[in-house]
């Protein structure tokens, strides 16, 4: 373990670099992320991820979020167990009838101001899955929806850019 | 008794069912096929409705064949398999469930799928019943001195897929869990009925996102053997390659994972990136980080260029280089050992009994990999080893998988060495007259099962898609009985078992 705790310290870090020659739309989400979010919030903001019927698609790209790639916390976002501790309901999938009750009882939990953003096609209308007699519809059906991120699933860039959205129109709307 | 295709000629084969026969049976053969299973004879590879049938697919390992046993159900009855083969339980309450077919003698009445949410009882019934069932539901009951429960989920604390976990425990100990499932059922089946190929290929690759490349892969081998006809070879290559991406990713990711809930979240960081170089591999050599929706009926709809191979040759020498080191870091670290060796065994006449796939099924004995035992274009023509481990623990869940991302590095290598010249898709014919097709496709999980029906016109007529997890949720239930509560976010995580696949 030694030896891949040194070669580690050795190695460059992965992590794009904020100012990125190469990917010039990460460094730029990644600025105005961090100085919209102090502003609001200090220096942090608390997701909850909720999959209210997602195929599991968007949560895997949701979880790359935290790799050393992404390194979501560098922006001071986190993810919490407990939707107590949140400030944004982030909520992937067609909501089905049998997670209905739960989506609402976790929005409810989750303490003022809070925002809603809705990962993915499916969670936008309900995708391919729409006109089941399982599926209620997209996230807006259910519970009042603040933004959606498309894509299936969104890579985690494009989530990222989402988040960044949401911050920019809650500090006109909601102040 | 007999084996499986003597026994199949007992019934009537039904016409225009490929590529294994599937056999119209009375209720008398349909009960030696039951004692067949209960026997340890044969395995259960899946059960499945229809509005007035039954069907399930058997498989002897004896000699290695494949069968479908159908029964009509007068009255919308048949006799339980669960009754007396317990690995068809929850498949017979999700039937039961979805078409209303009563299986008499089942041990378990609750609903499964269902749980009193939808608008309709019997949603695909011929006449859904416009009472819904109730919302109630009894977990299993419990009595004695010292014991509690814990009620978990279903939104859990991490992000991934609800489902609900009633742990009884006494102190720390876990003297038994019940899972409660169907959270995410979105009623694929019924979506199903009707679509065209291509609505129904997309349905068939949002059915567990983690395996989209697997299911696309068993779906579309279901529909090209139901129209009897084969991918181009260049097609195939590209699939089982786009396969063992997806089988490295979700593996390392798994690794680290696993590790992680060990509070060693140095591995985590290191296979998280690893990963992460897979599927920008992926989207560079197939434009899509998933592969989702490249594996079409017909072939693959993304051809791959000479980036493409670049990129992925590089992606191989990128996990070669610095995986061994990872694999000494596991199996040299004491404390991490501690806490995954000897936790959460799967005893082995559970594995016999239920036959798990994949890694669940490869840890404890159980030597059955598709691509092995039932070839299939590619793979009956690369060479690969199938690894199988006897202790059934989370520790030989993390080897198997350790092992098998070797194999597919070393199938990746041949893939791209042999890649065929040609067309990566053909026109498919329409069907003239209705036809059947099963496929099993070897996901990362394990056997997906695809069995499907298609009408005059190639529309979906009834499609039923079996997740492995069917036959490993119920053996974690009894993997973490006699652990610590504190093991079951390792012993769930070395299982990963698909909510979304399961309730579909």
């Amino acid at each position: 373990m030694r030896k891949l705790l040194f070669q580690s310290l050795a190695q460059m870090s992965l992590t794009e670099p904020a100012p990125s020659v190469d990917d010039a739309a990460l460094a730029e989400i990644g600025a105005a992320l961090a100085q919209t979010t102090r502003r609001r919030l200090g220096r942090s903001l608390s997701i909850r991820e909720v999959d209210a019927g997602s195929c599991n698609g968007c949560e895997l790209e949701i979880h790359a979020l935290g790799n050393a790639y992404y390194d979501l916390e560098r922006f001071g976002l986190r993810f919490v167990a407990s939707p107590r501790h949140a400030d944004v309901l982030l909520v992937t999938g067609p909501v089905t009838r049998n997670m209905r009750m739960a989506l609402e009882r976790t929005y409810h939990a989750t303490p003022n101001p809070k925002w809603v953003v809705a990962v993915g096609d499916c969670a936008r209308d309900g995708g391919c899955f729409a006109g089941s007699y399982a599926v209620v519809g997209g996230v807006a059906a259910v519970v009042p929806v603040d933004l959606h991120i498309a894509g299936c699933p969104p890579p985690p860039l494009e989530i990222l850019r989402g988040l960044l959205a949401l911050l920019e129109t809650a500090a006109t709307a909601k102040t | 008794m007999a084996g499986l295709h003597e026994f199949l000629r007992k019934g009537g084969i039904a016409p225009g069912h490929r590529p294994w026969p599937r056999a119209v049976v009375t209720a008398k053969i349909w009960n030696e096929a039951i004692a067949g299973l209960a026997g340890g004879q044969w395995q259960l590879l899946g059960l499945w409705g229809e509005p007035d049938h039954i069907h399930m697919a058997l498989r002897d390992d004896a000699d290695e064949t494949i069968g479908i046993v159908s029964l009509d159900c007068e009255g919308r009855r048949y006799p339980s398999v669960a009754l007396h083969h317990p690995p068809a339980l929850r498949l017979e309450r999700a039937a039961r469930d979805l078409f209303g077919l009563e299986p008499v003698g089942l041990p378990d009445p609750r609903g499964w799928l269902d749980h009193g949410n939808w608008d309709v009882r019997h949603p695909l019934a011929v006449k859904p019943d416009p009472t819904p069932i109730d919302k109630a539901y009894a977990f299993l009951p419990i009595e004695g001195d010292g014991l509690h429960q814990i009620p978990v989920g279903p939104v859990h604390a991490g992000i991934i897929e609800p489902g609900h976990f009633r742990f009884t425990a006494n102190g720390e100990t876990v003297v038994r869990l019940e899972q409660r499932l169907g959270y995410v059922h979105k009623g694929i089946e019924g979506l199903m009925a009707g679509a065209t190929l291509e609505a129904a290929g997309k349905l068939a690759a949002r059915t567990s996102g983690d395996s989209t490349a697997a299911y696309g892969f068993a779906f579309a081998r279901a529909v090209e053997a139901a129209l009897g006809v084969e991918a181009p070879p260049r097609a195939t290559h590209l699939r089982a390659l786009m396969a063992e991406l997806e089988r490295i990713a979700n593996h390392l990711g798994d690794f680290g994972a696993i590790c992680n809930d060990a509070s060693f979240a140095l591995m985590q960081a290191h296979c998280a990136v690893l990963r992460e170089k897979v599927l920008r591999a992926a989207q560079a050599a197939f434009g899509h980080r998933l592969m989702r929706d490249r594996i079409v009926p017909g072939g693959v709809t993304a051809d791959i260029g000479s980036d493409g191979i670049a990129a992925i040759r590089a992606l191989v020498n990128d996990i070669k280089a610095p995986f061994p080191a990872l694999v000494e870091l596991y199996d040299n670290t004491a404390s991490l050992q501690d806490r995954t060796v000897t936790t959460g065994s799967v005893k082995p006449h559970l594995t016999r009994q239920y036959a798990p796939g994949g890694y669940v099924g490869r840890a404890s004995g159980r030597a059955f990999d598709v691509r092995r035992n039932l070839p299939y274009a590619p793979y009956d023509r690369l060479i690969f080893e199938v690894p199988v481990l006897e202790s059934g623990d989370v520790n030989a869940r993390v080897w198997i998988r350790i092992r098998e991302i070797e194999q597919s590095l070393s199938l990746i290598a041949q893939l791209l060495d042999t890649l065929p010249q040609g067309a990566a898709r053909i026109d498919l014919p329409t069907a003239r007259e209705p036809c059947e097709g099963m496929a099993l496709v070897e996901g990362f999980r394990g056997d997906i099962l695809v069995w499907l029906r298609l009408d005059a016109g190639s529309r979906v007529a009834r499609c039923h898609l079996r997740d492995p997890s069917w036959f490993q949720w119920p053996l974690l239930e009894a993997a973490i009985e006699d652990n610590i509560v504190a093991d079951f976010p390792l012993c769930n995580k070395s299982f990963n078992c698909s909510y979304s696949g399961h309730d579909l």
